[in-house]
């Protein structure tokens, strides 16, 4: 009963419009799932457009060999400030974010079990960001000009070690991530709580929604994964700070040691991040092929296992460091055993839609190209899990290729997917159609333009990592086709900054369920009160406003 | 295979067409193998290559038929299609299927990963110690006597006689990736530990690469230079590196100049106050084609201008600008120039 209590009382209707700060008072202050998945996915669009910006000016620079408009110096501190981003303060908050607006309303519920804990999570994770871009400012301490941290988003030892990494940049990007890692341990922790204790009469766990099954595995995953990285960042700051030796290789420490530490983190990682991806298309795939999901207990049982099999791979970003062959043979085994339960959510995908009735809103479209770049990211994946054709590989442009298929190709297609499919619900109007076409077809085009170029490179014996080139080594043409396809990618972004602005200011208003949807979230008012529901719904199967609309024929028959 | 290579070829030749370039194409090319190892790589990549593809077409073709098939067509009525809810017998299909294939490549793969990693070193074989630096490459032959930089010297192999080169890989400082792709895939260079591999290049000639592990500031400049050279030009080329530094009476001033610096704290040079470990060996500087780790070509000017101030060829080196007249570094110049 707790969560009802600590939702906030709706602002006062009918009231004059409250004064600016009166309102961001009442977001600072917010417990609400619903603000605060707001806010997480609203920094991390935010984000999303520096590290954008970084990209950008990173392709500026490999436009063209031996170009000098970066110094080396700035192209380090972009790409290692890039990843980062990316990873910790873009994927990370946007798909707690969803989890955290959606999870509830999907299993019928008011709010989180915890609802202070997870604004804690929030703030943590802010304040963490924010430490972490702060580096502009203070990475050098106060005797220097500031610097962002230019280690790499893996920062391998002994580069972070105080002998080569001066000043305080290496500190921020400890403390930053430190501090934003505690936020997401406790969300996932508040999530797990939420979906063992807080779904609806009837909503068994045999019927939430896939979308809720996949961030339940990813919740596990980040209390499985997190902790590592947090544990390593502090021995690391052991080494920096109180003279210890655990990465300090010139005093017997391990360089090999910060890596499996960091990909034991980094490898579930991946998943943590993809798994909710798969979530969404789940999500849409049946709505827009007017189908339920084929074979809903595999999808559970796929997703359970690539859970578990991801926590035993992470070495395959290791196949170089000189491990014995039966580990690489493990590894190289492991790794490719993920292909399968990957393959059979490719396949059930495709189940679903089969024998439907698809319709291509922008939502569909999305993850309909989602569908062909993360098969062509799972092909990729297996090339490098055969680990002899990665001794070529890693470390290429083939490898920035595949893992920007994977997280652009796949989850950020996805979140784009999310962003057009909930929209309406979060904000009470639907998106332009023909804005999101456009943002659609210009984001497709400069995605492949940029980054399929990037595998041949990689195929030439092009590293990644390096700020310039010489001419001469076959790496131009595809290098220039790489930035040349930024160009598309941020005038797609633009599309979306504009739809969404106009939506705001005049959409058209969407109603409680404009996609004619089966899920629980479709059944409130758009936007939902704070409460979520008038009263708690009763299910009787996964599907219950298909129950609901088609009485004659309900689910829970078959079920 | 050959189709695969050839398919290859012409990806290279295309890229080459795109800005005209005076400079002789350069191959890295991990489909164009010229040692053992990376042949074996290839062959295992070409039938990985060609399993993707295949699934690729069906899947991608199905994805495609899906979508022009079933897709809403504007007669369609508000009806429903019908619900279908899974079938086991299919989904076990794609999952077993998919078992067989892993299985398979797994196998394949592990075959590979044996015959490479675990192929014991011939009689013939030449051992040479790679030693990573910010950023540079240092090379030792224990055997033979020779400590050089940047430029890799080996013999060529051929079938009937066997003279692969065994490398031992470390690092004074932090974590580098010895990779020439036409020879090998990559070895991290990792301190505090002794990695190894082998190449074996059956063709003579200059084979490229670049340390592949991000190690700060100038990661982008650490090329790696091997060239194989037939039998006797590689003795010749090992009794000129074995050679005592030439002393040459004319260039006098500038050997004063260079011992009385800070020159011979971190270079070499045999048979003189220079032995300093932390830069390269310059006994033979004149040996080899680059300078920098492969920044600028070893000629007089470029010389000139690296002793003169390094960074501005190669922001971020960590050798200091020496602050010298330009006198000065004329005669440091007229004197490294005489290290053939």
């Amino acid at each position: 009963m707790g969560a009802a209590d600590h939702t906030i009382p709706e602002t006062r209707a009918g009231a004059a419009r409250p004064a600016v700060l009166e309102r961001l008072h009442e977001w600072v202050i917010t417990v609400d799932h619903k603000r605060l998945g707001v806010m997480y996915i609203g920094s991390g669009l935010i984000f999303f457009f520096v590290a954008g910006l970084e990209a950008s000016l990173m392709r500026l620079q490999l436009a063209v060999p031996n170009n000098t408009v970066l110094s080396p110096q700035v192209f380090n501190r972009l790409f290692t400030m890039h990843g980062t981003t990316m990873v910790f303060l873009v994927g990370m908050p946007i798909i707690i974010g969803m989890a955290n607006y959606l999870i509830p309303l999907m299993i019928g519920a008011r709010d989180l079990a915890f609802p202070r804990l997870n604004a804690f999570g929030f703030w943590m994770f802010l304040f963490g960001s924010l430490l972490l871009y702060f580096s502009i400012l203070g990475g050098d301490g106060l005797y220097g000009a500031g610097s962002m941290p230019d280690v790499g988003w893996f920062a391998y030892a002994p580069l972070t070690g105080r002998a080569f990494s001066r000043g305080n940049s290496t500190d921020y990007w400890i403390l930053g991530l430190l501090i934003s890692g505690v936020g997401s341990i406790a969300t996932a922790a508040n999530l797990v709580t939420t979906v063992f204790c807080m779904r609806c009469p009837g909503m068994t766990l045999w019927r939430i929604p896939m979308f809720v099954w996949l961030l339940l595995v990813v919740c596990f995953q980040i209390l499985i994964a997190m902790p590592p990285l947090t544990a390593a960042q502090v021995m690391l700051l052991f080494d920096r700070f109180l003279g210890a030796h655990f990465f300090d290789t010139q005093a017997g420490g391990s360089a090999v040691l910060w890596q499996h530490f960091f990909w034991i983190f980094g490898h579930p990682e991946v998943y943590i991040l993809m798994l909710p991806g798969f979530g969404v298309a789940s999500e849409v795939i049946p709505v827009f092929s007017r189908k339920l999901i084929f074979g809903y207990a595999v999808m559970v049982a796929a997703t359970v296992a690539i859970g578990f099999i991801s926590l035993g791979v992470w070495a395959h970003h290791m196949f170089t460091v000189g491990m014995s062959p039966a580990g690489n043979t493990f590894f190289v085994f492991s790794t490719m055993l993920i292909a399968v339960p990957t393959g059979i959510k490719i396949f059930n995908w495709l189940g679903t839609m089969w024998g439907g009735k698809i319709r291509f809103a922008t939502p569909m479209l999305f993850c309909t190209a989602f569908l062909f770049q993360f098969l062509i990211a799972g092909l990729t994946g297996v090339m490098m899990a055969a680990a002899p054709f990665d001794w070529q590989l890693s470390d290429s442009y083939f490898v920035v290729a595949h893992f920007h298929y994977v997280l652009i190709g796949g989850l950020l297609f996805t979140i784009f997917a999310a962003i057009y499919y909930w929209f309406p619900k979060v904000t009470g109007k639907l998106l332009s159609e023909r804005l999101g076409k456009w943002h659609f077809w210009l984001f497709v085009i400069g995605f492949n333009l940029t980054f399929a170029p990037q595998h041949i490179s990689g195929i030439l014996g092009m590293p990644r990592r390096i700020y310039t080139y010489p001419p001469g080594r076959g790496f131009e043409l595809w290098n220039g086709l790489s930035s040349f396809g930024v160009l598309f990618q941020a005038a797609a972004m633009l599309f979306l900054v504009w739809n969404i602005v106009r939506t705001l200011r005049h959409g058209e208003p969407a109603g409680n369920d404009p996609w004619d949807a089966w899920t629980l979230e479709w059944t409130t008012s758009s936007p939902p009160p704070p409460y979520n529901f008038e009263t708690i719904p009763m299910v009787r199967s996964r599907r219950p406003l298909w129950d609901l609309k088609h009485p004659d024929d309900p689910d829970w028959k078959y079920e | 295979m050959q189709a695969a290579r050839d398919c290859a070829i012409a990806l290279l030749s295309l890229s080459w067409a795109w800005p005209v370039n005076a400079d002789p194409p350069v191959i890295t090319s991990i489909f164009d193998p010229v040692s053992p190892p990376a042949a074996e790589i290839y062959s295992l990549s070409v039938l990985v290559l060609g399993v993707s593809a295949a699934i690729f077409v069906v899947v991608a073709g199905l994805i495609v038929y899906s979508i022009v098939r079933f897709r809403r067509r504007p007669g369609d009525d508000d009806r429903e299609p019908p619900q279908i809810y899974g079938s086991n017998p299919i989904e076990l299909a794609w999952t077993v299927v998919p078992l067989l294939i892993v299985f398979v490549l797994f196998l394949v793969t592990s075959r590979t990963l044996l015959a490479v990693q675990r192929a014991p070193a011939p009689p013939g074989a030449l051992r040479v110690t790679v030693i990573g630096h910010q950023w540079w490459w240092e090379f030792r032959y224990p055997d033979l006597g020779i400590v050089t930089a940047n430029e890799l010297h080996v013999p060529v192999s051929s079938p009937g006689d066997r003279r692969p080169t065994y490398l031992q890989l470390e690092s004074v400082d932090v974590v580098h990736s010895f990779w020439i792709p036409q020879l090998n895939g990559k070895t991290d260079v990792i301190p505090n530990r002794a990695n190894s591999m082998w190449i074996e290049p059956m063709r003579p000639g200059i084979y490229l690469g670049q340390c592949a592990e991000y190690c700060g500031t100038q990661h982008a400049h650490m090329l790696l230079r091997v060239e194989a050279h037939p039998e006797e030009e590689f003795d010749a080329w090992v009794a000129s590196q074995r050679a005592p530094a030439v002393v040459d009476a004319s260039a006098a001033a500038g050997r004063a100049l260079f011992q009385s610096v800070a020159c011979v704290n971190c270079h070499r040079v045999d048979g003189t106050v220079a032995d300093g470990v932390f830069g390269p060996d310059l006994t033979h500087l004149m040996s080899r084609a680059t300078i920098g780790a492969g920044v600028a070509p070893n000629t007089p000017d470029a010389l000139r201008e690296w002793v003169n101030n390094p960074d501005r060829l190669k922001p971020g080196a960590l050798m200091p600008a020496m602050k010298l007249s330009q006198a000065d570094v004329d005669q440091v110049v007229a004197y490294l120039t005489t290290l053939k």
